[in-house]
């Protein structure tokens, strides 16, 4: 029996082994291809070990602080904040600046964006609206604290003219915040809108103005929906800088009136009464607001169209 | 089938041109286009075809000229008031919305009743082949069945003229053949009018009831596809029918239609394009078909061969002339690259244009 049996099992075991070498289980690199890992992969080494360091050591380290306080439980901290109007109402405050300025910058930044796609000297153009970008906050602030000030050239103009009787009051209050927000995050808000914009394929507004559609039933029937998940990116992102408005509620607003806003909270928890754990639950407690907002939107987002914007098939 | 065409006698355009800055990319264009007919644009890129297309589209506007829908003039209309169907090269369907809301959106515009939106779009589907496809977005269908929807969408407003931008330049060979047919058969049903840009000759050959061949912005020729298929007027209209060879010499003698050329030591006789006398400069056109490799004799063009390709029916070859221009000439067997061959031509199928070659 064995005789007989044991070359045949020899030839089995044989051919088993060749056919496992040759399409067997793959080999760990072939399974790591598969799913997009190769050696290039490692390139992201380095991006991937600076988001560690610069942001989710910082922001874990701050979490656990917070959770820390000088007096009183883990909650303490939280406790106080939703406790003490003065602190709590910054939330709203924040948000009855950074909602109504990102709104307002995104409905300027459409019809601005889609002028300028139909001009020549888009570049020209495009040049002159994003230097606010580039000059920074501070001296936006120091130049509107003199041209909006009562004796500022708006309001000479505006008396000379005998339009207003008295210096309209428009610096170290809600309106000074809300004009520097405005202008500062306008090109930010109009260059992303721009890039939508131009995505959009000129053949559909033509196709629309050949099947009857006038310019408004183009830019509400075509336009609109198209560009509108971009708007939704383009608010989260201008609504995130504009909550965390700083240098200009300082300078332009009144700080410890309308325009206290929530970083100045956590401002005066870290510098002024040098409560880094307070000042961390702050913290905290403003990137939940601005994470919740962002996730509302977003979620909105999910129920619009968001393929191509091209008319054929890419 | 309740859609049908608009009505209307005729479409005029009465010198048109359009400048853009001092070039002049299209300029005294007049042509009338007569209800029912499928006329197309012919001509390489930038002799004007768009250009023409986009000004009666409304899409651009002309510089000079006057467009005429019968008595009404309607080149100050804009494009949403001139009622006109057009396919996009591209298609520029909707992205966003179903196929059935692509094509409902010209009716929604005019304000058509609810009911009567759903009926048309119905037919417009059956029509164009879509049924099962409704609902679906545009990424999701194919290049042909985009290709559908955008005729659909353009013919649903019955429209009195149908504008098509080299719509079938997109797709593969197989499928533009399919859709060339389905074209036709969707004009003729219809009864609908229209003006079809493309630079492929075999398309508006094969298309059209007439053929107007643009270059550098003015009309060249105008006539059915066998008028220019057979007789060309201008040495470029003949090269974009496929008269691929040329070749110049001295008119020997001329005898009614007929011309006899001097071509290097050959002798080969045309028909005459233009009032010609004996020692004129001419060029003689010829097809590849055309140009036959025969035993050598008389009068015939010897050529130094370069190689053949195999085609079905016979060969095509490739040789140098001896002014060293390329002649491509149909032959029975394969030629062995550098033997000399002898090409002739049967004088009722070559051109003969006054004139040298550049």
């Amino acid at each position: 029996m064995t005789g007989t049996q044991s070359p045949l099992r020899a030839r089995l075991d044989r051919s088993n082994r060749i056919a496992g070498e040759a399409s067997g289980q793959p080999t760990l690199r072939q399974r790591l291809r598969a799913q997009g890992y190769d050696g290039t992969t490692l390139l992201t080494v380095p991006a991937v070990g600076f988001l560690l360091l610069l942001f989710v050591y910082p922001f874990l380290y701050g979490l656990l602080l917070s959770f820390n306080p000088k007096a009183g439980g883990i909650l303490a901290n939280y406790a106080r904040f939703f406790s003490d109007p003065f602190l709590y109402e910054t939330i709203s405050k924040t948000l009855w600046l950074a909602v109504p300025v990102t709104l307002l910058n995104l409905v300027l930044a459409v019809p601005v964006a889609l002028r300028v796609r139909a001009m020549r000297y888009q570049r020209v153009l495009t040049t002159i609206l994003v230097i606010p970008m580039t000059l920074g906050t501070v001296l936006i602030a120091q130049g509107l604290l003199n041209y909006l000030g009562p004796q500022g050239w708006f309001n000479r103009t505006l008396l000379t003219l005998g339009i207003i009787d008295a210096p309209v009051k428009l610096i170290h209050n809600y309106w000074g915040v809300f004009l520097s927000l405005l202008i500062t995050g306008f090109p930010f808000a109009f260059l992303l809108t721009l890039s939508y914009v131009t995505g959009i394929d000129r053949n559909l507004e033509r196709a629309a103005a050949m099947l009857g559609a006038g310019s408004w039933q183009r830019f509400q029937r075509i336009l609109m929906p198209l560009i509108l998940p971009g708007l939704a990116i383009t608010f989260c992102l201008s609504f995130v800088q504009a909550f965390a408005v700083f240098p200009s509620a300082v300078l332009l607003g009144s700080p410890a009136g309308p325009t206290r806003v929530i970083s100045i909270a956590a401002y005066q928890a870290a510098f002024e009464e040098y409560d880094y754990s307070m000042a961390s639950a702050v913290a905290m407690v403003m990137g939940a607001v601005q994470l919740l907002v962002v996730g509302c939107i977003l979620g909105a987002r999910g129920l619009l169209y968001r393929g191509s914007t091209a008319g054929a098939k890419g | 089938m309740t859609i049908h065409a608009a009505n209307f006698h005729e479409l005029r355009l009465d010198r048109i041109g359009r400048r853009f800055g001092t070039v002049a990319a299209l300029h005294d264009v007049s042509l009338t286009i007569r209800k029912g007919e499928f006329v197309a644009l012919l001509g390489p890129s930038g002799c004007g075809k768009s250009t023409t297309l986009n000004c009666i589209a409304g899409l651009l506007e002309m510089t000079e000229g006057g467009i005429w829908l019968d008595e009404k003039r309607i080149d100050k209309l804009r494009s949403e008031q001139r009622g006109f169907g057009m396919v996009f090269q591209n298609y520029a369907l909707f992205p966003h919305m179903s196929v059935r809301k692509n094509i409902a959106f010209g009716l929604e515009m005019k304000g058509v009743a609810k009911e009567d939106i759903r009926r048309r779009v119905d037919e417009a589907i059956t029509l164009v082949h879509l049924r099962g496809q409704e609902e679906k977005l545009p990424g999701q269908l194919s290049g042909g069945q985009q290709q559908r929807v955008a005729i659909a969408r353009a013919i649903v407003i019955e429209p009195p003229l149908v504008l098509m931008d080299e719509p079938l330049s997109n797709l593969d060979a197989k499928l533009r053949l399919d859709m060339r047919a389905e074209m036709r058969r969707i004009h003729n049903s219809l009864g609908s009018t229209t003006i079809y840009v493309t630079h492929d000759q075999e398309e508006a050959l094969s298309l059209a009831d007439r053929i107007v061949v643009l270059r550098d912005g003015s009309i060249r020729q105008v006539g059915t596809p066998e008028e220019l298929f057979a007789r060309p007027d201008h040495l470029d209209v003949a090269d974009f029918m496929g008269f691929r060879n040329k070749l110049e010499g001295v008119v020997v003698s001329v005898a009614g239609e007929e011309a006899e050329l001097a071509i290097g030591s050959a002798r080969l006789r045309g028909r005459v394009r233009n009032t010609l006398k004996p020692g004129d400069r001419a060029v003689m056109a010829v097809r590849p078909d055309d140009l036959e490799a025969v035993a050598p004799g008389e009068g015939s063009l010897p050529a130094k061969a370069i190689s053949s390709e195999f085609r079905g029916r016979g060969y095509i070859g490739f040789a140098e002339g001896d002014d060293g221009r390329e002649l491509v000439f149909a032959a029975s067997r394969p030629v062995k690259p550098d033997e000399t061959v002898h090409l002739t031509v049967d004088p009722a199928q070559a051109v003969i244009f006054a004139g040298g070659l550049q």
